[in-house]
């Protein structure tokens, strides 16, 4: 019988101190939760976080809490019960297994922080559509059920070419959520403040940007598996100091590699980009599989959706604005191919995968004809997966497999 | 029984979801032996029973094989296997190995359905597998099979006699049976209903991707409905080739990379 290869993952040394401040930003908010010292705000992952923690927040991100639940395949069991509520097994399944996992009283901080309880409770709930309009309905949802107050922006969406009109739309809805956070914070609002935040913000996201650049390097030092996980603190500390200060190690580590050629894939031979969703519950399988076949999944949009280059702490809320306008995620399909095509000239690429999420369109980017037309602009070759970032019911393991199994035999035909 | 007098044989198995195939192929790519059974719940133990009735039939001991190939849903399964292929590569070389040149190919398997583009040299150029339901596969047709009191091998005859199609709207195999229902209990010929599902099997293939201007049809769908090959070929507009032995192309694909393995060797 022909033996399957045994798979060697690399592992970070840098991931000892990342678990290390996520478990303290965690029991931070935990703390604060139980003992009311400090107000709590909800926001989504690419909302305004540099105003809230400008006013003294501390910020838990409800779909940073749904990623938790797909990661540990929970989220499965839990999105019945926000079907059985009325939200539909095909909407955002981040926001039905959160939902679900809030009425069945279930959360993984349990499982991974001693003594926490469940998610934090909020004080407010703070929104940016810019992700999708299912965040809205999810923090709707919790706006009710906890009698919470709810505020956002209604971004725009489409965008080509990020103008003056759009960025000064958002500014304004970004400056007028000040008056009232003021009055639930009970802090005065300080521009000297979120200078500062957005200061580290930025700083964040410039290291976090070389980190992910680090992957251009052949063999890459980092595989997309990787940067969904260390790209925690991007996401739930940006800033802080924290996150700096763990970027500049992390850093430092992909660099050794580099300077040592080593990569994070044993012999890698195909380097492919991913378009899409992570599928949550298959990280570590899907990262073993790819190993197995000496083929480094490099590079993503998804990672990369948490550098801000624009922040700007000098104009604070327009190069917010900026920043939340250009993500990719917003952007129109002629923006979105142009980008995607200098991200795989510059991972220097073999090979693109694109995930079809069930439950999430708006981040499926294979759905109107993207990848036959990135394929044309730059003969490289693209395969298709179906499945869905955290509902496990979507997706067929084998057929996965073989699919990706004929695509690098694709790959290796090329070559050769 | 056949008189043993091969030296050296090269052996492809095609472990699929629904039936196992093997394939026993000369040195000069001579398909000398072949069997197919099904799959059943021990995938090893069919492959082995697979590969006794197709040596007998080339004439080969299991000693004269140098090189066996595994592919399909239980490709890892084949305890004499060397080596494993997808079925994606596999279905791709069998089919250039008998139409050597660009084509479009469709697998319609027990399980899955599969479109293989290749070019002029044989190299890949793009593939689609179909997605999670079973719409459009054999399996679609073997859950229709009892609802309708039909065996399978009765379906392309009855197809075939049908002079007024029913038309199923439905993208999904569990709505299709209702419709199937419906369509029985509006009393609507069986023969009419049958050319219907194989209608709903070819459009669930075709509109998976464009084909290209020579299209190949392969697999035991194929194999045991030379009807419905017929009506693939009306609704596209042009002929389509097929294999000898369309259910094999796997396993003659899997035997030919087992003969390219050695040369290279």
């Amino acid at each position: 019988m022909a033996k399957e290869k045994k798979v060697v993952r690399k592992k970070i040394k840098a991931t000892g101190e990342m678990n290390r401040i996520m478990a303290e930003y965690f029991y931070e908010l935990d703390n604060a939760s139980k003992t009311g010292e400090r107000k709590i705000a909800w926001c989504t992952s690419v909302g305004p976080a540099e105003i809230l923690r400008s006013l003294g927040f501390l910020v838990h991100f409800p779909e940073n809490h749904g990623a938790m639940l797909g990661a540990t395949r929970m989220a499965t069991d839990m999105i019945p019960e926000a079907n059985a509520l009325g939200y539909s097994p095909d909407i955002c399944s981040y926001l039905t297994a959160d939902v679900g996992a809030y009425v069945k009283g279930i959360s993984p901080l349990t499982r991974a922080y001693k003594g926490i309880d469940g998610v934090p409770k909020p004080d407010v709930l703070v929104y940016n559509t810019n992700q999708c309009r299912d965040v809205q309905d999810w923090f709707a949802w919790y706006a009710k059920e906890l009698n919470v107050p709810i505020m956002g922006v209604e971004t725009h969406r489409g965008v080509g070419d990020v103008t003056g009109a759009h960025v000064e739309s958002v500014a304004s809805q970004m400056e007028a959520l000040v008056p009232p956070l003021e009055e639930i914070s009970g802090n005065t609002f300080d521009l000297e403040e979120l200078k500062r935040v957005v200061a580290l913000s930025k700083q964040c996201s410039d290291l976090w940007k070389q980190v992910l650049d680090t992957a251009s390097n052949v063999p890459s030092p980092l595989t997309f598996y990787d940067g969904t996980i260390h790209m925690g603190p991007a996401v739930v500390l940006r800033g802080t100091q924290q996150a700096v200060d763990y970027y500049h190690l992390l850093l430092a580590e992909m660099n050794e590699r580099i300077a040592q050629g080593e990569g994070a894939v044993e012999d890698e031979s195909y380097r492919l980009y991913w378009e899409g969703m992570p599928i949550w519950g298959r990280l570590s399988a899907h990262s073993k599989l790819f190993s197995s076949l000496n083929t480094c999944v490099l590079a993503s949009t998804y990672c990369n959706s948490w550098i801000f280059s624009a922040f700007d702490p000098d104009d604070p809320f327009r190069s917010m604005a900026k920043a939340y306008t250009e993500l990719f995620i917003v952007r129109s399909d002629p923006a979105k191919e142009r980008y995607v095509k200098t991200m795989l000239d510059f991972f220097k690429v073999d090979g693109v995968i694109y995930h079809d999420a069930k439950t999430c369109p708006n981040n499926s980017n294979c759905r109107y004809g993207m990848p036959q037309r990135i394929e044309e602009m730059t003969t490289l070759p693209f395969l298709t997966i179906n499945g869905d970032l955290n509902d496990l019911r979507m997706i067929s393991d084998e057929q996965t497999k073989t699919n990706i199994e004929a695509f690098v035999e694709q790959l290796e035909e090329r070559k050769n | 029984m056949a008189k043993m007098d091969m030296d050296s044989v090269f052996v492809g198995v095609d472990v699929g979801a629904s039936r196992t195939k093997v394939a026993v192929m000369t040195p000069e790519r001579r398909l000398v032996g072949h069997s197919v059974e099904k799959s059943g719940t021990d995938f090893t133990a069919t492959a082995d029973r697979c590969l006794d009735t197709a040596l007998r039939m080339a004439g080969a001991e299991a000693t004269a094989i140098t090189k066996a190939i595994s592919t399909g849903y239980g490709r890892k399964n084949v305890s004499y296997a060397n080596e494993t292929r997808t079925e994606i590569g596999c279905h791709g070389k069998g089919c250039y190995f008998y139409f050597p040149f660009s084509t479009t190919i469709i697998d319609i398997g027990g399980q899955d359905n599969k479109i293989i583009k290749l070019g002029d040299d044989g190299r890949r150029i793009s593939f689609k597998m179909n997605r999670k339901c079973a719409a459009g596969t054999g399996a679609f047709l073997e859950e229709m099979s009892p609802r309708l009191d039909i065996p399978l091998e009765e379906m392309d005859g009855l197809a075939s006699r049908s002079t007024d199609m029913v038309k199923l709207g439905s993208f999904c195999t569990v709505f299709s049976a209702t419709e199937v229902l419906e369509n029985i209990r509006r009393g609507r010929k069986v023969e009419d209903i049958i050319k219907g599902l194989f209608f709903s099997v070819i459009q669930r293939v075709v509109e998976m991707d464009a084909l290209s201007p020579k299209v190949v049809m392969t697999g035991g769908v194929v194999a045991h409905n030379p009807y419905l090959v017929k009506m693939a070929e009306e609704k596209i507009g042009r002929s389509i080739l097929v294999p000898e032995h369309p259910q094999l192309t796997g396993a003659v694909g899997a035997a030919l990379y087992g003969i390219g393995l050695a040369t290279i060797e």
